[in-house]
């Protein structure tokens, strides 16, 4: 048995087997073949694997996701039965005399180019289908296992460090737990594992690849993990592990139920998401609403800038799901830690205090405009709130208002509805907007306290590094009191104040936010039902008891 | 040769879905089924209904105009089946 230890993330247990993630580099022989018939067949095998593949994916899609979301499988393995595709790879084996793999690969991206330069969106994005179902096959020509990615059962997830893009990507019904040796307890591996309700363990220094294929336990309640365990360990751990199932069981019992403390304050718990696909978790964890719907998405999952439609139906899907609850979706908070290609941003010294979310807004108007076009649009199909990121002064208020009312003029004139309920409002992530607040207060609708920010820019800890750990306390004084003051200036100017950060689904300040007066808390959809529970057992008569 | 004419109402048009179970249907059947759209500059561009990727290259959307041509021996029984998948389905 080996034992290593590092950060853990959530107290919680995970069993199973080690899978070690490592994105696969493809090394293509651009030589010549004298002979294309093993070619030939060699290309039939891999193309026969591959569509096994997508339909394995497609069946445990159904299971985990639904039909609507495992669909875009079958139709990566209807792909691999068209005639016309397959005879343009056919043609450069056997024309040409090229190998499967380099004949697959301009193959596939021929039709992917082809998807790219139609008129829709919808068609367009096809193309990242047919790139997909193209590298499924170059990767059994090049015996590179995809499988080995995250493997076909469920796993522990070991990577030196995983992108926010590459953990979007990630089969999430696979996922027992993940240990990175990098990332920081607010990095986007730790806030996704938060939010998932998996045990992780980062900066796990003695991870190593001889532990592929282990049987392991991920402790998270001791921050390590144990490879090899001991069947004493496993049979604790395992009695430990059905014990937090059991507590799972009966937060099951609280659905339905309001937010009422003891002597009958009652406030409202929203989930956070991150994209249509955690609408699921909104609606079975209960939450009443959505309290930050993260639009980077759209921007983090596009190879290009995502056109109005694309976004318009990303919005509507959710919306419309949703209603009437509300959602509010925050405008585009791409820069410092999210960088994409695409946007040609150029490095930083300082990134967090950098060119980043409403400060991309509003020097590149017409971006920013596509994305307010679509929330418009998309508004007529549910309850929607729109919250503009990195505030620091009325001024940048004014004019993301002023353009949302161009925009809404073109609508008009372009003869498109929008509702005229939409609700605006700002994040409060920076000790500028905190201390603006009564200012602030006049030209909103609502403020959401974005806690992650806010300390990282009150305490001047770059909340990235991992090594400024020891001088972080995320229940800074300073904070609080910028939480205290920006909840009051919302309620003298008649607005309602929420904290959608990861201190709103901390249990130990819950009582403390009440008191502060609290109208809303966003959290991981998983920390809903726990956060209930943790309201209805507060008395707010009662002296505080430190 | 039997041809009908179909106007599509699904909001995404002919997208994967829909396009890889059309193919299944028309596979069924050993009639040639083409799909014929209509651009608005009055060229027309085709696809064998048997071929999923054409079809979709085909890039139909919500509104769009379709002319469907069966031919073959046994299009009395395909042009039922096809029209009703796709007055189901689009």
């Amino acid at each position: 048995m080996q034992v290593a230890t590092g950060t853990s993330i959530l107290n919680g247990i995970a069993i199973g087997k080690i899978k070690i993630y490592k994105a696969p580099v493809y090394k293509i022989d651009e030589s010549l073949v004298n002979d294309p018939i093993p070619e030939l067949k060699r290309f039939e095998d891999a193309r026969v694997k591959a569509q096994d593949q997508q339909n394995v994916l497609y069946e445990k899609a159904v299971e985990s996701a639904g039909e609507d979301s495992a669909a875009i499988f079958q139709f990566h393995a209807d792909m691999l039965d068209d005639d016309d595709l397959l005879d343009a790879v056919k043609t450069i084996i056997v024309d040409q005399h090229h190998t499967a793999e380099y004949a697959a690969k301009q193959g596939f991206e021929n039709v992917a180019e082809m998807f790219k330069e139609m008129d829709d969106p919808y068609f367009q994005a096809r193309s990242a289908d047919v790139i997909d179902v193209g590298n499924a096959v170059i990767e059994y020509l090049l015996g590179i296992d995809t499988t080995s990615l995250q493997g076909t059962e469920p796993t522990i997830l070991v990577a030196e460090d995983l992108a926010p893009s590459e953990t979007v990507k990630l089969d999430k019904s696979l996922l027992l737990g993940m240990i990175t040796r990098e990332g920081s307890s607010n990095s986007h591996t730790a806030i996704l594992a938060r939010s998932m309700n998996l045990p992780a363990l980062i900066q796990c220094k003695q991870i190593s690849d001889d532990w592929d294929g282990k049987f392991a336990i991920l402790d998270g309640y001791n921050s390590c993990v144990y490879i090899d365990p001991t069947q004493d360990l496993i049979d604790s751990l395992t009695a430990k592990h059905n014990e937090d199932l059991r507590k799972e069981a009966l937060l099951q019992e609280l659905k339905g139920k309001t937010n009422t403390t003891i002597d009958g304050k009652t406030i409202k718990v929203f989930a956070n998401i991150g994209g249509p696909s955690d609408v699921g978790a909104v609606q079975q964890n209960d939450a009443e609403g959505v309290g930050l719907f993260r639009s980077e998405f759209v921007y983090l999952n596009s190879p290009e800038d995502p056109s109005e439609e694309t976004q318009f139906l990303a919005y509507k899907r959710v919306l419309e799901t949703l209603a009437p609850k509300l959602v509010v979706i925050r405008t585009c908070d791409i820069g410092a830690d999210k960088t994409i290609d695409y946007m040609n941003l150029d490095k930083e010294v300082n990134p967090a205090l950098g060119y980043r979310a409403i400060r991309i807004c509003l020097t590149r108007k017409d971006f920013f405009k596509r994305q307010l076009r679509a929330l418009l649009r998309a508004s007529v199909y549910g309850n929607l709130g729109i919250m503009f990121p990195m505030i620091i002064s009325v001024r940048e208020v004014r004019e993301c208002k002023e353009i949302l009312a161009e925009c809404k003029r073109e609508l008009e004139n372009e003869g498109q509805k929008y509702s005229d309920k939409i609700q605006v409002g700002i994040m409060i992530e920076t000790p500028a907007a905190a201390l603006c607040a009564d200012e602030l207060a006049s030209e909103v609708d609502f403020f959401s306290l974005g806690t992650n920010d806010l300390t990282q820019y009150t305490c001047a800890i770059d909340r990235q590094n991992a090594k400024l750990e020891p001088f972080a306390d995320t229940h800074h004084p300073a904070v609080m009191k910028e939480i205290k003051m920006t909840i009051d200036a919302a309620h003298r100017h008649g607005i309602w104040a929420g904290i959608c950060g990861e201190l709103g689904a901390d249990p130990t300040l819950t009582e403390t936010f009440l008191r502060m007066g609290v109208d809303e808390l966003s959290v991981n959809a998983k920390s809903v039902l726990p956060l209930r529970k943790k309201i209805r057992s507060i008395d707010l008569s009662k002296p505080v008891q430190q | 040769m039997k041809t009908f004419e179909y106007t599509i109402t699904d909001p995404v048009g002919i997208h994967a879905r829909p396009a890889g179970l059309l193919v299944k249907a028309v596979k069924e059947h050993a009639s040639k089924v083409t799909i014929t759209k209509k651009n608005p500059d009055g060229t027309e561009k085709s696809a064998d209904a048997k071929k999923l990727l054409a079809l979709m290259n085909l890039g139909i959307k919500q509104g769009d105009t379709v002319t469907v041509s069966v031919d073959g021996e046994d299009e009395d029984d395909t042009f039922e089946a096809i029209s009703r998948f796709m007055s189901e389905n689009l």
